[in-house]
């Protein structure tokens, strides 16, 4: 008998009497009166920046400066300007002294300052992982209160790849005392559209 | 109202005390107290250390003695959890059922059945409280910290109506004190340590006595306190409620 | 050498300042998980949602796994079942073969530590780089993690400093976290870019949209996963859950309860490899099943993985993960390997004092100091007890089922302990070590209260 069908039918020997699944009562869930400034606040504390702004426009200069200072930047957003077809061509070794990265993503969930960001928003699984800086851009009206509210909200199926992200990489590995910036970004910029 | 004492085998033998003061706040209260005078031990100490099958002479003894009360009443949290969750009588389940139910520890009986909001109590000394774990948590005499629920304590809202009385709480307020059952002496080391550490933390503020409502807990911690000759003492809750000084 | 906790813990406690540290550090931890916990109202309903969906999947396990697999199958996934840790590395040693892989890196997955997967692929000539900052320390050293969430939270800063200067040639003496960290990241970083092969655990698994969910602080599983041409996800099966939407649940409480903060920086959710990837996923009984046929322990198997239940153990705290001589150590640990080995383990379940703080703590809400008591009955049951235990638990059992004679060994004990007290302070008693003994009355409260009856 394969392995497979060993454990399938151990467990079936072995299993327990039905319990019913739970509902779920979002009503029953934590609710902020400012959903935006629960998740600025929540992001500072993680060591994230965020950057309310009226329109997607004012990014634009933003990486017209870093450009200029001749730093390695990928913009994925074609709203920023144009976005280079190869990116998921690129291989880690290409993207090792990538400095800063521009996404859009879906949402922001203001009860931990976590951001989903969908395969087709990175275009690239591996940009906002191996970048030092981590720009994402959601508009004022996506921050939702909870992970309930966000997974009403997106479908984790469709693509390939999905990832909520909290702030830059980190770690207490040493004594617990906090390090910013482990393996993934040493930072994170959240821009805001109004 | 009648109740019935039970006053756990290490008290008996070696805290005599603490059932004398049990039985006096008791009376004093208007209880009719009767001491069954066959009784031993709950069996815990065979049971925690894996030996349940062993209990069922302990189990017999303690029901031959306390059936048909309204009550029994005993100051000790540990001996009464362990008789609400392992108590039985194959025979009989009936029995075991019914005294599982009468069954309260001093100070639930206190707050609960009683329902006392004075005391004619007097101890004009700062005291540590100590929550031993099986009578809170256990229990559920006291809130815990772990616990994202309303905050409250029945052992000290009996303590704040004592006069003269200063209380207070270590640092963390609801960490086991190590005793343990057989674990005070088949884990010495942890054991000890833990007793060390909940100790510091009552020295820091400055305290005569260290009150818990087990007698299990404070006879630890008495040992160690001792072995350093610390100043500060043990007393059992039910000495502290009905003393008057 | 005695090898029991007993032991163990007491040469980790010889040392009393550091484990004093080792003690407040990870009381910090369970400060930031109350801080976390307390600021939800419905905490407590998160957690009972938890234990429910979680006992729901358990009475439906084969239902939700097959599910599941039919799912990743069709997004693109090789699913492989291993029934045991032997088999389950030799999955992982045919994908490499086949592929011809080198370079392999590894994300925290505490399922591998059980299945000693480095060990086994080290002997086949195979070197396995951990990435997580904790585990790198401690495999460089060559040591086990002492903590399935904090992997090296056993060790100082000094300690860490010494091992990279040795290993990463860091400047002696130099043991500023941030400087340690940044070496460890410049040294990984080489190994991500030259790696064949990722392995990651796995958190959550999904049966409804046959896709899994890694959690991690650092970043470390991503950059391994996205750069590797094959990643290997290894899970045991109870990490299955019915529906994405329960994910809401589990990542709520997760990270809360771990370390206190409201979610990992990185939750990362595989469907579908990439275009140019294989993606594995190896699902593991190893003991599982027989758990699940044990009706006092198969909650044991709601287990997230948040060491709660270790940060919080008063006993964990002042002896350390070694101390428990097994791959996951702490009260969680101490239900679950006896399933593995029960006489090796026999010591585990007593290594506690049943004060209940476990059980608090636990997300999903396992009776993890009920179980310890239970196993304590099935160990004396199996015959794994001193005989001296035995003995003289039968002769305290003899003694308290009869009350004539209990009365009559109190009398002559107290006797004994207040004329002869020295007969008790021997280096034989263990109370006596660090403990005075109780003083002896003359009159048991029976006595008094015969007395007092007159």
């Amino acid at each position: 008998m394969s392995s497979r069908n060993k454990i399938l039918n151990a467990i079936a020997a072995h299993q327990p009497d039905q319990v019913a699944m739970p509902v779920i009562h979002h009503e029953q869930v934590i609710t902020f009166e400012n959903p935006f400034l629960q998740f600025k606040t929540i992001v500072e504390s993680i060591g994230g920046k965020v950057v309310l702004v009226p329109t997607i426009q004012f990014i634009q200069s933003e990486i017209q400066n870093n450009k200029s200072a001749s730093k390695y930047i990928i913009n994925t957003v074609s709203e920023l300007g144009d976005v280079p077809d190869n990116l998921n061509k690129l291989t880690a070794a290409a993207l090792e002294k990538l400095d800063t990265v521009y996404i859009r993503a879906t949402l922001g969930v203001a009860e931990n300052g976590a951001v989903w960001v969908s395969e087709s928003q990175m275009k690239n699984r591996l940009l906002p992982f191996i970048c030092e800086h981590l720009v994402l851009i959601i508009n004022q009206k996506d921050i939702v209160a909870t992970m309930h509210q966000a997974y009403n909200k997106i479908d984790i199926s469709t693509e390939g790849f999905g990832a909520f992200i909290a702030g830059p990489s980190k770690t207490a590995d040493i004594e617990q005392s906090l390090v910013i910036g482990a393996h993934g970004a040493k930072n994170a910029t959240i821009y805001i559209i109004e | 109202m009648t109740v019935a004492l039970f006053i756990p085998c290490y008290i008996d033998q070696l805290y005599p005390k603490v059932g004398i003061a049990t039985l006096e706040l008791l009376e004093k209260l208007g209880c009719d107290v009767v001491f069954p005078l066959g009784q031993t031990c709950c069996g815990q100490p065979m049971a925690n250390s894996g030996f349940s099958g062993l209990t069922n002479g302990c189990n017999k003894n303690f029901i031959a003695n306390f059936s048909g009360f309204d009550y029994i009443v005993a100051p000790s949290g540990s001996c009464v959890l362990h008789l609400k969750e392992h108590l039985q009588d194959d025979k009989n389940p009936e029995k075991a059922h019914q005294i599982k139910n009468s069954l309260f520890e001093l100070t639930e009986f206190l707050t609960d059945i009683i329902k006392v909001d004075t005391l004619d109590a007097r101890f004009p000394f700062k005291v540590g409280i100590h929550n031993s774990c099986h009578g809170q948590r256990g229990l559920n005499l006291a809130s815990m910290t772990e616990k994202n629920t309303p905050s409250f304590s029945k052992p000290e809202q009996l303590l704040k109506m004592v006069g003269g009385i200063e209380l207070s709480y270590p640092k963390r307020k609801d960490e086991c004190c190590g005793f343990g059952g057989t674990f005070c002496v088949f884990e010495e080391a942890v054991s000890v340590k833990m007793g060390k550490d909940r100790i510091t933390e009552h020295e820091a503020n400055d305290i005569d006595y260290i009150t818990a409502g087990d007698s299990s807990c404070l006879m630890h911690l008495e040992g160690i306190l001792n072995r350093k000759g610390s100043p500060i003492k043990t007393i059992h809750i039910a000495e502290i409620l009905n003393s008057s000084f | 050498m005695n090898s029991k906790h007993a032991a163990l813990s007491e040469k980790f406690i010889a040392d009393e300042p550091r484990t004093n540290w080792h003690d407040e550090t990870l009381w910090f931890v369970r400060e930031k998980r109350d801080k976390a916990t307390h600021g939800l109202p419905e905490w407590e309903q998160l957690r009972e949602w938890a234990s429910q969906i979680k006992n729901h999947t358990l009475s439906n396990l084969n239902a939700y796994l097959t599910e599941f697999e039919e799912k990743a199958k069709a997004n693109g996934i090789k699913v492989h079942w291993a029934a045991d840790a032997q088999e389950h590395n030799e999955i992982v040693h045919s994908i490499i073969k086949k592929n011809n892989i080198q370079k392999i890196v590894k994300s925290k997955s505490m399922l591998t530590e059980e299945c000693h997967l480095n060990d086994y692929l080290q002997e086949k000539g195979l070197e396995v780089v951990d990435t997580d900052l904790g585990e790198r320390i401690v495999q460089f050293r060559k040591e086990p993690p002492s903590h399935i969430v904090l992997p090296a939270i056993h060790l100082k800063k000094q300690d860490v400093s010494d091992t990279f200067h040795e290993h990463l040639n860091t400047e002696k003496g130099n043991n500023d976290p941030q400087y340690l960290t940044e070496a460890a990241r410049q040294h990984l970083r080489s190994k991500f870019i030259e790696a064949d092969l990722a392995i990651t655990g796995v958190n959550f698994a999904i049966a409804e949209t046959g896709g899994f969910v890694v959690c991690t602080n650092e970043g470390n599983a991503d950059m391994g996963a996205h750069t590797a041409k094959v990643h290997i996800a290894c899970m045991g099966f109870e990490k299955i859950i019915p529906k994405a939407e329960h994910l809401s649940v589990f990542l709520r409480i997760l990270a809360r309860s771990a370390t206190g903060q409201a979610i990992t920086t990185y939750s990362s959710h595989f469907h579908k490899p990439r275009p140019d990837q294989e993606m594995h996923l190896v699902i593991v009984d190893n003991g599982r099943s027989r758990q699940l046929g044990r009706a006092d322990f198969k909650n044991s198997l709601k287990c997230i993985r948040c060491a709660a239940c270790f940060n919080t153990c008063p006993v964990y705290r002042r002896s350390g993960g070694h101390s428990y001589h097994t791959t996951t150590a702490g009260p969680i640990g101490s239900i679950l390997n006896p399933n593995l080995d029960m006489k090796t383990n026999a010591d585990l379940p007593f290594a506690s004092t049943l004060c209940g703080s476990c059980s608090n703590v636990c997300p999903v809400k396992i009776d993890i100091h009920e179980q310890l008591w239970k196993w304590r009955q099935e160990i004396v049951k199996e015959g794994y007890v001193s005989s001296d235990k035995k003995t003289a638990m039968k002769g305290m059992s003899y003694m308290f089922s009869n009350p004539a004679l209990y009365r009559f060994v109190g009398i002559i004990g107290r006797w004994m302990m207040r004329n002869f007290p020295n007969l008790l302070k021997s280096k034989h008693n263990l109370w006596f070590k660090q403990r005075e003994m109780p003083e002896a009355p003359k009159k048991s409260f029976r006595d008094w209260y015969i007395d007092h009856q007159k």
